[in-house]
């Protein structure tokens, strides 16, 4: 079990919990309408008249938004439907420039699937999906530029959203922010969304109920709207369960709402009661006849298809050795998972994630660099390994080879070579090391030899400073036991 | 089927439009006459009919993903009844 | 020279060719007729300078052996086609001052065909009425009014007038529920709604999607099938535009009706239909069968359940469609404190009654509770209708009824202000073709003892204009009808 269990006075209570998240899809122009969705343009620029809201404009369907509909429905493991029909949502808002949404309503493009995702005790759980459908985007509502007016723009309108709809099994704040990080991570493998929630291309409301644990009633329901990071979205569901368990004890009842998020308190505040649930007159949109997509579209998608985390971290553990932590570490982020595979290529697999994990991820922490701006290539980085394991030189020298690489970006070998970095195997060599030590050190000779073993280790610290670290530590380790006796 | 006043103030209330005080009784009764006309659709069995939505028997066609219209800032906003700053401006938003 | 305004477009055609006289003339001509008619009140935006200009540039073309279909044609628009440059409000208050910054593709058509445009013509707000009485501007009067006005009919009621009157060689209209038809048999001229999918949507202001389509009222057949020629045809700006290629209609024209079978359905009978129409109807089918045709009796079981089908789903859409006029972006705003008074102010100002029902019904069949009851109902009986056709078709090439049950009332009739059903009850004729979105035709076919010219309607397979055409123009040649002159 890996629900969390609220302590209250009259007993335990579960979370039940569901997640609707709309995903900006990426492509160039709108669903609708041929305007650029570039964020961050001028004011008004990226719209036709159809996002106008214009008399007498039609919507015309993109068919790369349908396309990564039906990709990221792959991804989800969901049922891709060849029949689906558009709808309009009708509602007045200052942001909404036809007085309906275009969006899919009885007949959504994608239906049921699911989505493993992997808790901290090591465990997986199962978060099923309900479905997936295509709709329009809203324009932007600008409230703080005038006291009395609020202000439109209309350049995100008619943007392509997918708005993914889970089932309510979420029992803990944890699965929540696992579900997330997964999802995203697999909308950016497949390149059908940004998954940037902090510019809103990916936005979530969660809708939060509570329960007598083990029970299995469903509780009227807060719907806490738009909030926008990974750790909010925790932060929502936990404070607004704990909310609803101590309104419960303290005898209230709870009654089905709305709620915000406030991002600086981490609280949810209520905004309003959903008594009469919004009558929004859903009709099929008479402007789009059904959308009926040929066996050979979802073939063809189908055979696109990249190995999505899942399947990319279960090869990883299998077929290269990694541990499943590690595994999933590395494949959270599609570049990373690239970057080690082509790192680990005829090397130790296991050992190159350990370099990864470990110095590299370090390593651009501290400069602050991406991914791709790296100053270590992934060759090179599994060349390094490769030196290591060959014995070409100690885990050691790897390390100053590593911080050299890291500053002027070349390869281990070159580096290796120039400075006479190669570690000494050569037993006549060591051998001359060690009797130069045991002779300066008669004192610590024999009280090893009376039983202080304990000072093997101050005797190799001492033979590798000799040897300039270059002897192979192994090597050291032997000939000192034969010559201490 | 008839309907109340409050439905009939329910209705215009999501329609955006305002009946006078003066205007609901009638507008009830006109209402209801209407409805009680379109109640004759009952008569008709479509119990084995399939709802028909379009007349139009082909199916969605779609356009390639291009960019095609856009930098048209001053003819979108051409009509606007109010505009500040290349905003469409409308009175404050309150929830 | 004598008066060009009573030449048809092909007789225009012809003297343009000719050189018998030049466009510009042509629409000198047409300009004096609008200026010296304007009590008809067809007009509500005159253009002759714009009218003049194109002319003389089609007069270019021409004395260089070019142009195209239309070229120098000087023509009327109903003002639900949006025109760039020139207002376009269909007739409505809330629209006032509406410039579009695009043209329809309909009248974009018809500008490359080399037509010019006198101006936008009245129609009632929205094309939601029977009369043109619901416009912005008043009503349309018909030329055909004898001691008190009579109503042009609608919604296309200025394309009536304005064609009957000679102020414009030819008009656009459109119909929803009966709205080229039933204005053409009123004021004595033709007129096509033609397959739905035909003439693309787009630009159009829009009524009820799934009805809605753009047709011609001309003087007689011949001048129709030449301007449906340039009007129709597939476009990628409107989805439910249909791919059919677009055969040359007046090719047709002419010949015997032989092999033909013509379908009377009997449930057109119906009680408030006039004897004398009655009476012009057995006429007509005489001529025809005369000409060859075979006439059977046909059965249109659902046809009493057209009206009340077409008064769910075309306001259903309607109140949707409408709800892009909340005064933000363009049009007639009545300011409020907040955004929510400024929408009600706005919508409660801005709309007429008509409309204002129409979306109030709208609203209703579609909100919480009443959706499966009257709009699904609706569309279940929409089917049926449809299938009545099919079924009919089996028997019959074409059907032929009355277009209206009345001529033309009186602007301002007790009865129908008293109540809407009875102005309702004008489409009864014509809302079963729209439901199943087929092409029909209006041509006059005599006048009753009054002196009003009373329309049969012909109506045609889908995607079988040309059967309509060659049928009405053997009955236009029969009935020897002849109009305002």
């Amino acid at each position: 079990m890996s629900g969390m269990i609220i302590k209250g006075k009259t007993g335990d209570w579960e979370i039940v919990c569901g997640l609707e998240i709309h995903c900006q899809i990426i492509s160039k122009s709108k669903i609708f309408s041929g305007a650029s969705t570039h964020y961050g343009s001028d004011v008004n620029q990226n719209v036709s008249f159809v996002d106008a809201g214009m008399p007498g404009m039609l919507p015309v369907l993109n068919e790369e938004c349908v396309r990564q509909a039906v990709k990221t429905g792959l991804g989800l493991n969901a049922k891709i439907n060849k029949y689906s029909v558009f709808s309009r949502k009708n509602y007045f808002y200052a942001d909404l420039p036809q007085g309906y949404q275009i969006t899919q309503f009885e007949h959504p493009i994608v239906g049921e699937g699911f989505v493993k995702i992997e808790l901290e005790d090591g465990t997986s759980k199962n978060i099923g999906i309900e479905r997936l459908h295509i709709e329009q985007d809203a324009a932007k509502s600008i409230h703080d530029i005038s006291p009395t007016k609020t202000f439109i723009d209309l350049n995100r309108s008619g943007v392509g959203l997918m708005e993914i709809v889970t089932k309510p099994d979420f029992r803990a704040p944890e699965e929540v922010g696992a579900f997330l990080r997964k999802l995203r991570s697999i909308v950016r493998y497949l390149g059908t969304c940004d998954g940037n929630m902090d510019e809103g291309s990916m936005r979530c409301d969660a809708s939060i109920s509570v329960r007598p644990a083990g029970s299995s009633e469903l509780r009227e329901r807060a719907e806490v709207k738009n909030v926008n990071s990974v750790k909010f979205a925790m932060q929502a569901v936990e404070f607004e369960a704990k909310r609803q368990v101590e309104l419960y004890e303290n005898g209230g009842e709870m009654r089905q709402q709305t709620c915000q998020f406030d991002q600086t308190t981490g609280q949810t505040k209520f905004l309003r009661f959903k008594e009469f649930s919004d009558d929004y007159r859903y009709f099929p949109e008479p402007d789009l006849p059904p959308l009926v997509l040929s066996d050979e579209f979802v073939e063809e998608i189908k055979r696109g298809m990249i190995e999505l985390p899942d399947a990319k971290k279960e090869r990883f553990v299998k077929e290269l050795g990694l541990t499943p932590y590690d595994a999933s570490v590395i494949c959270e982020n599609k570049e990373m998972a690239e970057f080690f595979e082509k790192a680990a290529k005829g090397h130790e697999a296991k050992k190159v994630a350990n370099w990864l994990m470990g110095d590299f991820f370090a390593m651009l922490n501290e400069k602050h660099l991406s991914l791709e701006e790296s100053p270590i290539s992934a060759e090179n980085l599994g060349n390094l390994v490769e030196l290591v394991s060959k014995n070409v030189i100690n885990g050691k020298t790897a390390k100053d080879v590593f911080a050299m690489m890291a500053e002027t970006g070349e390869a281990p070998e070159k580096i290796v070579e120039e400075r006479g970095l190669k570690q000494v195997t050569d037993s006549g060599a060591i051998e001359k090391v060690i009797d130069e030590v045991i002779a300066a050190n008669a004192d610590n000779v024999a009280a090893y030899r009376n039983g202080k073993t304990a000072l093997m280790g101050w005797f190799v610290g001492q033979v590798m400073k000799a040897s300039g670290g270059k002897a192979n530590p192994g090597m050291v380790n032997q000939l000192l036991k034969q010559k201490l006796g | 089927m008839t309907v109340d006043t409050q439905t009939v103030k329910r209705v215009a209330a999501l329609a955006k439009l305002k009946i006078d005080e003066d205007k609901v009784a009638a507008t009830e009764a006109e209402f209801n006459k209407i409805l009680q006309w379109v109640d004759q659709l009952k008569e008709v069995d479509t119990s084995n009919v399939e709802a028909l939505v379009s007349v139009n028997e082909n199916f969605l066609e779609m356009r390639r993903d291009e960019v095609t219209e856009g930098n048209q800032a001053d003819a979108v906003l051409a009509n606007a009844p109010q505009k500040e700053y290349g905003y469409f401006a409308v009175p404050k938003v309150i929830e | 020279m004598t008066d060009l305004t009573k030449l048809t477009i092909a007789e225009a055609r012809e003297g343009l060719k000719k050189k018998e006289f030049t466009a510009v003339e042509l629409a000198e001509d047409y300009i004096k007729s609008m200026e010296a008619k304007r009590a008809l009140n067809a007009y509500v935006c005159e253009t002759p300078e714009k009218a003049l200009e194109q002319a003389k540039a089609s007069q270019t073309k021409i004395n260089a052996g070019q142009g195209g279909d239309l070229e120098g044609i000087p023509l009327g628009i109903k003002d639900l086609f949006c025109t760039r440059g020139i207002a376009t409000t269909a007739c409505a208050k809330i629209l006032q001052g509406f410039v579009p910054p695009y043209e329809s593709t309909v009248t974009s058509k018809l500008l490359a065909a080399g037509a010019n445009f006198l101006g936008k013509l009245n129609m009632d707000e929205f094309a939601m009425g029977g009369s043109n009485e619901t416009s912005a501007f008043g009503p349309a009067v018909n030329p055909w009014s004898k001691d008190k006005p009579l109503v042009a009919g609608g919604s296309s009621g200025g394309s009536g007038a304005a064609v009957a009157a000679e102020m414009c060689a030819a008009a656009t209209g459109t119909d929803t529920g009966g709205s080229i038809r039933q204005p053409a048999a009123f004021c004595g001229v033709t007129g096509i709604k033609p397959t739905y999918g035909r003439c693309s949507r787009y630009g159009i202001i829009a009524f009820a999607s799934s009805l809605d389509q753009a047709g011609p009222i001309a003087k007689d057949v011949r001048d129709c099938a030449i301007m449906l020629k340039t009007m129709a045809g597939h476009d990628a700006k409107d989805a439910t535009s249909a791919k059919e290629a677009v055969p040359d209609f007046e090719k047709v024209l002419g010949g015997d009706l032989r092999g033909l079978r013509v379908g009377l359905p009997k449930e057109y009978r119906a009680d408030g239909l006039e004897a004398e129409v009655a009476a012009y109807w057995d006429k007509a089918a005489a001529m025809l069968k005369d000409q060859g045709a075979e006439v059977v009796d046909i059965a249109l079981p659902h046809t009493q359940y057209a009206l009340p089908t077409y008064y769910i789903i075309a306001p259903a859409e309607a109140s949707s469609n409408l709800a892009r006029y909340d005064g933000v972006r363009y049009g007639n705003r009545v300011d409020g404190e907040h955004l929510e008074d400024m929408y009600v102010n706005t919508r409660t100002a801005g709309f007429g009654a008509e409309v204002k029902r129409r979306i109030m019904i709208g609203t209703y069949v579609l909100s919480a509770g009443y959706y499966d009851a009257y709009y699904v109902k609706a569309q279940k009986v929409r089917r049926l209708i449809r299938n009545d056709f099919v079924e009919a078709f089996k028997q019959c090439d074409a059907i032929l009824t009355p277009t209206a049950p009345t001529a033309a009332f009186a602007i301002g009739d007790e009865n129908m202000k008293n109540n809407p059903i009875n102005m309702w009850l004008n489409d009864m004729f014509t809302v079963a073709v729209s439901l199943a979105g087929l092409p029909a035709l209006s041509l006059p076919i005599g006048l009753n003892k009054n002196g009003l010219p009373l329309g049969m309607q012909i109506i045609g397979r889908a995607f079988d204009e040309e059967t309509v055409f060659k049928t009405a123009f053997v009955l236009e040649k029969q009935a020897g009808f002849k109009g305002v002159k």
